[in-house]
């Protein structure tokens, strides 16, 4: 346990180091958020209401998903990219031979990078927002807690979710194509582009129900307080139960995978 | 050789293609999914802004497709191997250029081509002989004003190392802005994508011309003409910046 708890502070630190990028970062969130909250007020102009969401909802929903975008991963990166070309090359053979579980250290250092991601560079994207536009702020304190719990399980199935898609380069030896398309269809059904109670009829159902809307969807109702009393248990229960069965999934994949690595290595 | 090394990777190479055909599109389906809920957005319907999308991606994907890699410049200049490329006689940029050259990104022109026959197959443009120009004229003149932001992005890079995503900002948020009508967007928003980061020129500006709709800020109608000039100026400060950027390169020393 200690040990994987120093593996999530050298993810937070590792980091913390590229000032500039996360500088960078909080920039290009800060002018998404823009573009989204221009589309979104003439999409509500037209349409107040949408979804279920008044305007100072919807805009809200935007700046929580830039807020959100690094710390979960919504567009990839992090520990992906690495965990891949570690499997082309060949070094995976060595992390399979040290005494710790590989998807647990993953894990760690991933919790790491989301919580420095989410203070570097979700607070001031947020901020900025919440400045020039009237935003939904929660109402009762207790919500924050409720959004934090939210967004952890959210970064944790973000990265079972990535977990996979990086075991299979195994197969397909180079993953970039996998992620990818992985990474363009989180972002659609995550509800970054348009909120997923916007999309119409049986998709939008199907979409509510899919492992990307615990990433983003969830918890941007959490932080909104759409979800209250049983209805904030059952969207708890829906996270955890997505991280639970993407865990278990990567875990059998990495079996899978580990006994073909043996067999490769002779 | 990059090409080569692709395809070496058959299946993910088919994966990735055909991923980015379909994934580049979910975005307009986004916005699709938007028009189920409202007839028009800022003034402008569907089949509008399909146009406006599939120029963007057009032009978005011509500048892709020849310097995207300029986002990996940053990692260059961290890790030292920046300096193998320096002592190759072939010149520099071209070398950056192909580094890694995707074939992939062919998905994205490909799939803003056929959302732009879309349009025009639903559209009803009077086609006098000027508008006819001014569309490859706008769709080249538009990539040379992306190429021109990845290469000021990558000559940045010399400087800031690892500032990968403030370019991002300007050539994936430039294409997610172009996408939608300027009407939805503020006055000094326009202002600024007009005058300062050209990128109106990209495609708005001629597209309004194409449309038949007024600018917003009140340009004349024709100032779409200009996208060539513009691009040309693009150009000329993005080389400019880019050889003061080799010339501040410091190796890693290490």
């Amino acid at each position: 346990m200690r040990l994987y708890a120093a593996v999530a502070v050298s993810g937070f630190k590792r980091y913390a180091t590229y000032r500039v990028a996360t500088v960078a970062g909080v920039f290009t969130n800060t002018v998404f958020g823009f573009i989204l909250a221009y589309t979104y007020t003439a999409l509500w102009d037209e349409r107040p209401h949408l979804g279920g969401y008044d305007l100072a909802q919807a805009l809200t929903f935007v700046w929580l998903g830039q807020a959100l975008l690094a710390a979960v991963g919504l567009l990839g990166g992090g520990f992906e990219e690495e965990l891949q070309e570690r499997i082309r090359s060949g070094d995976i053979a060595v992390d399979l031979y040290r005494p710790v579980d590989l998807q647990t250290w993953w894990l760690a250092a991933e919790l790491g990078r989301a919580l420095f991601q989410l203070l570097g560079r979700g607070v001031v994207p947020m901020a900025v927002g919440a400045l020039v536009f009237e935003l939904r702020m929660p109402a009762s304190p207790l919500t924050w807690l409720w959004f934090l719990l939210s967004v952890a399980l959210a970064v944790c199935v973000g990265f079972a979710v990535r977990y996979v898609v990086s075991l299979a380069s195994f197969w397909l030896l180079d993953g970039t194509g996998l992620s990818m398309l992985s990474g363009l269809l989180c972002l659609f059904f995550s509800g970054m582009i348009l909120p997923l109670n916007v999309f119409p009829g049986q998709l939008g159902e199907i979409a509510r129900a899919l492992p990307w809307a615990a990433m983003l969807q969830v918890p941007a109702d959490v932080f909104l307080e759409e979800h209250r009393g049983a209805g904030l248990l059952a969207a708890f229960v829906f996270q955890a139960g997505w991280m639970v069965v993407l865990l278990a999934a990567g875990r059998v994949l990495q079996s899978v995978a580990t006994r073909k690595v043996v067999v490769q290595g002779g | 050789m990059w090409v080569r090394s692709t395809m070496a990777y058959r299946t993910s190479f088919l994966i990735m293609t055909l991923g980015n055909l379909l994934a580049t599109g979910l975005d307009f389906v986004a916005i699709a999914l938007m028009f189920t809920h409202i007839g028009q957005l800022g003034g402008f319907t569907l089949d509008e802004v399909a146009f406006l999308y599939g120029t963007t991606s057009v032009a978005f994907g011509l500048a892709d497709l020849t310097l995207g890699s300029m986002g990996r410049l940053g990692r260059r200049v961290r890790d030292g191997t920046m300096d193998t490329l320096l002592v190759r006689p072939v010149p520099i940029l071209a070398q950056v250029a192909a580094d890694r050259f995707a074939l992939r990104r062919l998905g994205r022109i490909t799939q803003g081509a056929v959302l732009l026959g879309w349009s025009l197959s639903r559209l009803d443009i009077d086609w006098t002989v000027d508008r006819a120009l001014l569309m490859p004229v706008m769709l080249l003149s538009g990539g040379a004003i992306f190429g021109a932001l990845f290469v000021l992005g990558g000559a940045f890079q010399f400087w800031a190392k690892d500032a990968s995503e403030v370019q991002n900002a300007f050539t994936f948020g430039g294409t997610t802005l172009l996408e939608y009508p300027p009407t939805v967007f503020g006055k000094e928003l326009l202002r600024g994508v007009t005058f300062v980061i050209p990128l109106a020129f990209v495609n708005w500006l001629p597209a309004l011309y194409i449309l038949g709709r007024p600018d917003p800020l009140g340009l004349p109608a024709r100032i779409g003409f200009a996208a060539p000039l513009v691009a040309c100026g693009c150009c000329a400060v993005a080389g400019l910046a880019w050889r003061a950027g080799l010339r501040a390169y410091q190796s890693t020393g290490s």
